[in-house]
């Protein structure tokens, strides 16, 4: 039997935008060379809006005032990934997968299917159905997205990544369109449930649904 | 030369979208060296250079979104010759076919050079990166990166982001124009349309051959697509008679001939322009934003087809000229068109063109105006006809159509009609001894 190449996870806890931005520059380029193994981080962010590389038209979907989300706490970013505008903040687990795709995964739509088929794996795990939505990434349960996806991808090796909806507050949602799409909403494991669910409960379902789709070994 | 495609990034992705130049052109880059930024559907990837050496050439401007294996840029040797600026790859899909191309501004086959972009860009005082850590929290990391790749003082750039922060477009902004005035809000200009939905003009496989259009065509290409976009284009048509002038003509023509110069309809026909233009001066104005400029002299631009595209010299000071001036004029700037011997500043600054679709046999053609014009005339094919003549009797008379191709914005239908009658009425009362 083939042996999977080897996957690292690093659960980081609760981190600073700017600094998760940094920490992934760093480890995408020891990856591009070749000096550490694919690495899956885990972490949930503080209260933050970050605008893809579109983000002259990602900021017309940033509803609230800046004074409104100085009053809130929550920050504001530029990113280099791809995608509209999105919301990242506690509850919800951030995954950034700086993984390289060669030789045999090259193919941007088909890592963002992946991405998209760990997350409804997980969410299967507490007895909800997501899928897909023609056109439109992410995990969706009905018309409402438990998870979204934004990703950037260097010499084939990725970063950024998705965000998966555990207990993250739902309200701050409406400070934004998410993704510029303005008629569906967004929901998460403990809406869902009506149960609280622990945070490394889930992280451990992601990691382990994450190396069974892309085949990769802790 | 290397030339560099937009790659395939997935089996099922037929295109991608070029989100930003991260070289240059004309700026060095080493093999492997990040080269530009895509994106399709959520992801977005960073495509390295496939060779060493010089930007020369960047076919798909950022926003723009090609198939998948067109040339987006040529690398060139060091010291290689830098191309001017390029419009689309892959035109979006085809405006109504028009009868008539007319008027680019100034294709010029001697371009200038292209004024280098760095050479716009201040650089920033010394000890400038101290002054931009000042501005870590009011940018993101990307704008800080590209404005200390560029030597940027950030603070010198006026920021429309939230808290006056600058943004990426800011910065990006701001190196391509050099410096502005800062600005307390992002001026209210209406945001460019979106060009249509792309639709792929063959699919890998296909029994095609694919040839890079020429810079001409592709300045052609972007200006046409501009005016569709920039006027509302309105048509008008107006049959002429061209009985007297043919007989002015047949008379004069010899006399002409003697003083070296060819008289035909299109000198009478430039005549009687500048003079309907002087009785309806707005046909000869810009707009510009919410004022109308009427220009006082009548640069007069007369589209000229070449074997390999199109240009439109223009004839200066046309008020100032009789008929034997504006047949000479437009004798010699033809001419030259064809031995591409024309000077920039003779393929610039008209202020009302003519075209003429008649000369390929067409009756009237629809005509595209020549930005920031407001109106274009076209030049049917010139014929006898069958005509209902003097006590209702059948004669025959040399005819042709006169159209015009007016911006709505500006210029409504009834104006329209008046320069056009003008026009008509001149022809057909052309006074011999103006000739």
């Amino acid at each position: 039997m083939p042996s999977n190449r080897t996957l690292i996870v690093r659960r980081l806890g609760v981190v600073g935008y700017a600094e998760g931005l940094e920490l992934q520059k760093a480890l995408v380029a020891q990856r591009a060379a070749d000096e550490i193994d694919d690495t899956l981080l885990l972490l949930q962010h503080t209260h933050v809006l970050t605008l893809g590389v579109k983000a002259g038209e990602s900021r017309t979907h940033v509803l609230a005032t800046p004074e409104r989300l100085a009053e809130l706490g929550v920050e504001i970013h530029e990113t280099g990934r791809g995608g509209d505008v999105t919301y990242h903040g506690p509850g919800q687990i951030v995954g950034y997968p700086i993984i390289s795709l060669k030789p045999d995964r090259c193919d941007v739509h088909k890592y963002v299917r992946d991405l998209e088929e760990v997350m409804i794996r997980v969410t299967g795990e507490y007895g909800f159905t997501a899928g897909r939505i023609e056109g439109l990434t992410g995990a969706w349960v009905a018309a409402e997205k438990i998870g979204a996806i934004g990703v950037r991808i260097q010499r084939w090796v990725t970063s950024h990544g998705f965000a998966f909806n555990v207990a993250t507050d739902l309200d701050f949602f409406r400070l934004i369109v998410p993704c510029g799409i303005s008629d569906r909403g967004v929901t998460s494991l403990e809406k869902l449930t009506g149960r609280e669910i622990p945070i490394p409960e889930v992280e451990d379902h992601l990691i382990r649904h994450f190396c069974t789709v892309f085949e990769r070994t802790l | 030369m290397a030339e560099v495609v937009m790659p395939q990034m997935g089996e099922s992705i037929a295109e991608g979208t070029i989100v930003r130049w991260i070289k240059k052109v004309g700026d060095r880059v080493d093999r492997d060296e990040p080269l530009f930024e895509i994106s399709t559907d959520k992801v977005d990837a960073e495509i390295p250079s496939p060779s060493a050496g010089v930007l020369v050439e960047i076919r798909a401007k950022e926003g723009e979104t090609v198939p998948v294996n067109s040339v987006v840029a040529v690398i060139g040797e060091a010291g290689a010759a830098v191309a001017a600026p390029a419009p689309p790859v892959a035109p979006v899909a085809p405006i109504a076919p028009a009868a008539v191309v007319p008027a680019p501004p100034a294709p010029v086959a001697a371009s200038a050079p292209v004024p280098a972009r760095a050479a716009a860009v201040p650089q920033a005082p010394a000890g400038s990166e101290s002054a931009a850590e000042g501005q870590k929290q009011k940018s993101s990391p990307l704008v800080r990166r590209i404005a200390k790749d560029h030597s940027v003082d950030l603070s010198r750039v006026a920021g429309t982001g939230l808290g006056g922060r600058v943004t990426k477009d800011d910065i990006l902004g701001y190196l391509d124009k050099g410096p502005k005035p800062a600005a307390p809000k992002a001026p209210a200009q209406a945001a460019a349309p979106q060009p249509a939905a792309h639709v792929p003009a063959f699919k890998p496989g296909d029994n095609v051959e694919v040839v890079p259009m020429s810079v001409m065509r592709r300045k052609i290409a972007e200006h046409m697509v501009l005016s569709r976009r920039t006027s509302a284009h309105v048509h008008s048509v107006f049959e002429v008679d061209y009985t007297r002038v043919a007989k002015i003509r047949a008379a004069r023509k010899a006399d002409y001939e003697r003083q070296g110069v060819k008289l035909t309809y299109m000198s009478f026909l430039m005549k009687a322009t500048v003079d309907a233009l002087k009785a309806v001066p707005v046909i000869n104005s810009s707009i510009d934003g919410d004022n109308i400029v009427y220009k006082k002299d009548i640069n007069l631009g007369i589209a000229v087809a070449l074997d390999w595209g199109l240009i439109v010299p223009v004839i200066r000071h046309a008020e100032e000229k009789n008929v034997l001036g504006l047949s000479r004029a437009i004798q010699d700037l033809a001419a030259r068109a064809r031995s591409k011997q024309l000077k920039p500043d003779e393929v610039q600054g008209g202020t009302f063109t003519i075209t003429n679709p008649g000369v390929f046999g067409a009756q009237f053609g629809m005509a595209i105006i020549s930005q920031p014009q407001v109106a274009i005339l076209g030049v049917g094919t010139i014929e006898k006809r069958v005509a209902v003549v003097e006590d209702d009797a059948i004669g025959i008379r040399t005819k042709g159509y006169l159209s015009i191709g007016y911006d709505h914005r500006l210029i409504d239908g009834a104006v329209a009609d008046e320069f056009m009658s003008h026009l008509k009425k001149t022809i057909e009362n052309f006074d011999p001894d103006a000739v």
